[in-house]
């Protein structure tokens, strides 16, 4: 069953097409990863979907809803949640407030206090910072910031999350922590749409990949189909991906 | 249940309970013996409690700097002058808030979109412009502009601030600690998350704006008496925008009590320094904001919970150190 779908979704800024006439569909329980050269409009893709940015035309559904026109806070409450590409956090806030907001404001219905202290709790647990529910967030290290907004974008209870570069700046112990991370939040029953420029956690956990290059979708397919492709090698993978490494 | 082991766990909330009515019992009979002046002058104080405590309300929390609470305050002065004859001081006072806080709802629709600076410059404005609109208004209706108060007891004006100043700090103090508080935390921390994470922004800034006027609104009415002549000019002074902020900032936003100390402080120091050295005092107190701002970026609140750390430290070291031996 289709959960995202894009139609002739095109954003301009200026006279620059940053998407342009793009068409893309999500199926329930996907893991898709989104990559592309820096600029291609991945970013852009994210921030249309979550209504960070109005479209210039075409439209996108949720669950066959309209997304058009609809302010950011009301695609959370739909059941669409993101995380950042430079992290976007409550830096004064100790680590359960900010999951806590996610608890209270990303439900359409008005969640008790106790319901949303039981879910950041889970949330935390889930991402594995418990132990720093009381810290205030700007004191961790980048990979539990980026856990933080993960657990408050969980909090939101999603549908569908949009993941904006999980792994950059992390080590490579934390990419392949965050990679399990990331497939135990999709075995949740959570679908995951992913913009990643590490080519190994991408390749090592999506079932589909969409290629972006100057805004347009260039290729879309298997792990296997995408690495063979020539056009994304040449734009993208560069000669080394060739081999299936 | 067994009282003594009431007292021992709840220790610290009886304690601050128990100063706090000690406070208010102080506070309530004062006009007894305090007299003209000191009744006089902590309605001043309790005014500025009012204004410096909601004005860190919203904009120390959220972040967005208004230069508007002049505007607020003024509408509450204006309230009181144009039904003061009409009808009884205690049905004024809420009218004033409510009046406030309808002008705050659209102002707060236009400006809350505008981020940092161009929001400050603009509710700055506002100060200007809304002198300006009552001058206009008060001339068109009576042809002239400035009017007599009509002076009140000042037993009155002192009970009604009273009570005013522990509605505001209940009020205020349970709203921080309200699922809105927290919206308003957000936003200061990060509003485009706040947004993604199911915040509906606009709504929270503009009523929380527009509470925080309310409060201001109500301050305005009770102060007016006092005035005893108003005009456009002194009503919407841009004194009443500064000194709440100078306050706030002062006593530091961080903590609840942080403005109310610094509203207490400042105002005090202000009234009396101002009558003992009239040329200098301004000076002094210029430099003094300098400093703080330099070097306690947290207020008189965050030097307190320094030296609580501190302090902390060392008496945990040496229970350790005694715990060894």
């Amino acid at each position: 069953m289709r959960i995202l779908e894009g139609q002739g979704v095109n954003k301009y800024f200026g006279g620059l097409a940053a998407v342009s006439n793009m068409a893309f569909h999500i199926d329930q329980g996907e893991i898709v990863g989104l990559i592309g050269p820096n600029g291609a409009g991945k970013t852009t893709l994210f921030n249309l979907i979550s209504a960070a940015l109005p479209l210039s035309s075409g439209e996108i559904r949720f669950r066959g809803r309209k997304l058009n026109g609809l302010k950011p806070h009301q695609i959370c409450k739909m059941g669409v949640s993101r995380t950042f590409q430079e992290t976007k956090i409550f830096g004064n806030m100790p680590v359960s407030q900010n999951v806590l907001v996610g608890a209270f404001f990303g439900s359409p219905n008005r969640v008790p206090a106790e319901d949303a202290a039981r879910e950041v709790t889970q949330a935390l647990e889930f991402v594995g910072l418990s132990a720093m529910r009381a810290t205030p967030v700007k004191d961790l290290t980048l990979v539990n910031q980026k856990r933080v907004e993960v657990a408050r974008a969980l909090a939101t209870k999603p549908e569908l999350l949009l993941l904006d570069e999980l792994m950059a700046g992390l080590n490579p112990t934390e990419i392949s922590e965050s990679m399990k991370l990331v497939t135990r939040i999709r075995d949740t029953g959570i679908t995951i749409l992913m913009v990643e420029h590490v080519v190994k956690a991408i390749m090592g956990i999506c079932e589909r990949i969409m290629v972006l290059h100057h805004g347009e979708k260039i290729a879309d397919g298997t792990c296997r189909e995408i690495a063979a492709n020539k056009t994304v090698i040449d734009v993208y993978l560069g000669e080394g991906a060739h081999a299936g490494s | 249940m067994d009282i003594t082991r009431f007292i021992s766990t709840h220790r610290k909330l009886l304690l601050v309970g128990v100063s706090l009515l000690i406070i208010l019992g102080f506070l309530a009979t004062l006009p007894l013996y305090g007299g003209v002046y000191y009744t006089r002058l902590l309605t001043t104080i309790l005014m500025y409690v009012i204004l410096s405590v909601s004005w860190a309300m919203f904009s120390g929390s959220t972040g967005y700097m208004s230069l508007a609470p002049a505007v607020f305050f003024g509408v509450g002065i204006y309230t009181m002058g144009f039904l003061q004859r009409i009808l009884p001081f205690p049905v004024i006072i809420p009218i004033g808030g409510l009046l406030s806080f309808i002008v705050a709802l659209p102002v707060g629709l236009v400006t809350l979109r505008l981020k940092g600076i161009y929001f400050a410059i603009f509710t700055f404005g506002l100060v200007v412009f809304m002198r300006e609109v009552v001058a206009a208004l008060e001339s068109d209706l009576f042809g002239r502009v400035g009017q007599h108060i009509n002076p009140l007891p000042d037993e009155t004006m002192f009970y009604a601030m009273l009570v005013i100043a522990v509605a505001t700090l209940l009020a205020i103090y349970f709203i921080r600690r309200s699922r809105l508080g927290l919206a308003m935390l957000s936003i200061g921390g990060n509003e485009e998350a706040a947004a993604h994470m199911g915040v509906n922004t606009i709504r929270v800034k503009v009523l929380t704006f527009a509470i925080s006027a309310f409060f201001m609104g109500l301050a305005g009415v009770i102060m007016a008496p006092m005035k005893i002549y108003i005009d456009p000019r002194i009503a919407f002074s841009p004194i009443y925008s500064f000194m709440p902020i100078l306050m706030a900032v002062f006593g530091g936003m961080g903590q609840f009590y942080g403005p109310v100390a610094g509203a207490i402080i400042f105002a005090y120091l202000e009234k009396t320094l101002r009558a003992q050295f009239p040329q200098y005092f301004m000076l002094g107190f210029g430099i003094i904001l300098v400093l703080i701002i330099l070097f306690l970026p947290n207020g008189i609140a965050g030097l307190v919970s320094k030296l609580q750390n501190k302090l902390g430290g060392v008496i945990a070291k040496l229970g350790k150190e005694g715990e060894a031996e």
